[in-house]
């Protein structure tokens, strides 16, 4: 972290100015040294590691099960994408097939998480820029998906609800018949959304022409996700390495093709679209079984049988005391996060907890190509395309 | 892909082994800036993106860096190992991939690991005066160090 508060360029014409790290537009804990020519940002500089929680080392000396609430935590704006990476490296390690039912209900949560995640990067980001109402229509839905998912596990955040070999739960009736109205009604909200923004001159002339990427540059950054869309480049894993039965789902893949803030605006405003049409298809042909593999050395028993009979209470005890055994070995697993690409290097000695966990963060990467973008950029477009980072601080310093 | 990779590096490649639908390469350090120019470039490879980069501590003063490629074009990934003992060093790729910046910066702070030829080794999770590298095995978890 330290870096020296000297403008290289000691002619004395250019300013050193610290912005963060408490600073409400760099979406938690981000220091940016800028060095300015007047106005003109010449060089940008992110400082990371404020919110540094030693998530890797802690995981070392935690059994897998423990884990899943650990990673929860990264991406506080989308938990349930975060466990469902987690489970599938670990299920890739240990060779388990999940039910086609959790598979299927995972895609559906977690296409709902994304359509939270990607309401609160649209309300802050455009709260960001002065304009105030956004947020507080967004806010609006977000909250109808936390209740949803309230009703389904108990917690609105950080659910934890993905298991390694399926769910905790199976999810309440009630949940479907809610999840269904709010989908219908959804899609007409985006165009309010939209009304409110995309044609809108101010936040064109925000947006436009501001923190352009070109996509030769966003590949060798290692920029995912709908920033590396926005530079046209058509690579999404849910489409070209799909895991946990997204290959069945009928959905388009936007992109933009200048790669300017705007562009990466246009396309989360079209993921939450295809987003509903994934929900949609899933709730339409829900599988019907079990949520989680019949594998008795992974996952526990059932809690009715639990707390009715000494053997379930003996095998749950077991498994959440000492964990499960892992076979040795090394597994790289990655999804397609609301942030881009979010993956799991576990290496395995054989135990019951990981010998290293290496989480591949989407915003830390991207947060990288700020120095990129920003070059040239007027010191108030700094705002604009953090912004359109998607970043969340949880994620980068972990 | 298991056959054009051994025809192609040869004995540069340590060795290669497939698990779990997943290739993984090993290389010398001193080969790894070949190697992974040729992966970059390679008609048959193009792993153009680096998704991921990190080091491990195996113990005994034995370290591993890992690196997890992506080829947009054939849609496949491939691990790459380079294993170090004695000296903790080796080539930083960032030439090859700029994405490894970051990565490696943190892999220094983390494990100790320099990068020789990167072009700002500094610490990057940890703050300013901190000392040790926290995911080497025998830092502490919790306590005063």
């Amino acid at each position: 972290m330290p870096v020296s508060v000297q403008a290289e360029n000691a002619t004395g014409e250019h300013l050193v100015l610290n912005m963060g790290p408490q600073h409400p537009s760099t979406h938690g804990v981000l220091r940016v040294i800028l060095e300015l020519d007047g106005e003109v940002v010449v060089k940008a500089t992110p400082v990371i590691g404020h919110l540094h929680r030693g998530l890797e080392k802690l995981a070392e000396h935690m059994t897998y099960n423990q884990i899943i609430p650990l990673v929860d935590r990264m991406d506080y704006c989308s938990p349930l994408i975060n466990n469902l990476g987690y489970v599938l490296a670990v299920e890739k390690l240990l060779g388990i097939e999940v039910p086609a039912r959790a598979q299927v209900l995972r895609v559906l949560l977690c296409e709902l998480t994304r359509i939270q995640s990607h309401l609160i990067w649209l309300g802050t980001h455009a709260l960001d820029m002065g304009a105030m109402s956004p947020l507080l229509y967004m806010f609006r839905e977000r909250e109808e998906i936390l209740d949803m998912f309230e009703e389904v596990w108990g917690a609105r955040m950080h659910m934890a609800y993905f298991r390694v070999g399926g769910l905790a739960a199976d999810v309440p009736e009630s949940f479907f018949r809610r999840a269904k109205t709010f989908l219908a009604a959804f899609p007409e909200k985006v165009d309010i959304y939209e009304g409110l923004l995309t044609q809108n001159p101010i936040w064109k002339q925000r947006t436009q022409g501001v923190g352009i990427i070109s996509a030769e540059d966003a590949i060798a950054l290692g920029l995912s996700g709908p920033s590396l869309r926005a530079s046209g480049t058509d690579w999404d894993l849910r489409k070209k390495m799909p895991y946990s039965s997204y290959e069945r789902f009928d959905f388009s893949v936007p992109r933009g093709n200048r790669g300017d803030v705007y562009d990466r605006y246009l396309v989360r405003i079209e993921e939450l679209r295809q987003s509903v049409r994934i929900c949609e298809q899933a709730l339409a042909a829900m599988p019907g079984g079990p949520v989680a593999a019949q594998d008795p050395k992974v996952v526990p028993p059932e809690k009715q049988r639990v707390l009715t009979t000494i053997e379930g209470l003996i095998h749950h005890f077991k498994i959440m005391v000492e964990g499960f055994t892992v076979p040795a070995g090394e597994v790289y697993a990655a999804v397609e996060s609301p942030r881009g690409e979010l993956g799991y290097y576990i290496r395995s000695n054989g135990g019951s907890r990981p010998y290293r966990l290496k989480v591949r963060t989407p915003s830390f990467v991207n947060l990288e190509s700020l120095c990129k973008m920003a070059q040239g950029q007027m010191i108030a477009d700094i705002v604009a395309i953090i912004g359109s980072l998607d970043i969340v601080l949880g994620e980068v310093d972990r | 892909m298991k056959d054009a990779l051994i025809q192609i590096f040869g004995d540069k490649l340590l060795g290669i082994h497939e698990a779990r639908g997943e290739t993984t390469l090993e290389v010398r350090p001193e080969d790894l800036t070949d190697v992974a120019r040729q992966l970059r470039d390679g008609d048959l490879f193009k792993f153009v993106f680096l998704s991921d980069l990190t080091g491990i501590d195996c113990g005994a003063g034995q370290f591993e860096v890992v690196y997890h490629l992506l080829s947009m074009a054939h849609q496949k990934r491939v691990r790459l190992k380079v294993r170090l003992s004695g000296a903790r060093e080796l080539p930083s790729v960032v030439p090859v991939w700029p994405a490894a910046n970051w990565h490696e910066r943190e892999a220094f702070d983390m494990l100790g690991i320099t990068f020789s030829g990167h072009p700002d080794l500094t610490r990057i999770l940890t703050p300013d005066g901190f000392s040790g590298h926290p995911l080497q095995k025998e830092y502490p978890l919790r306590g005063e160090n």
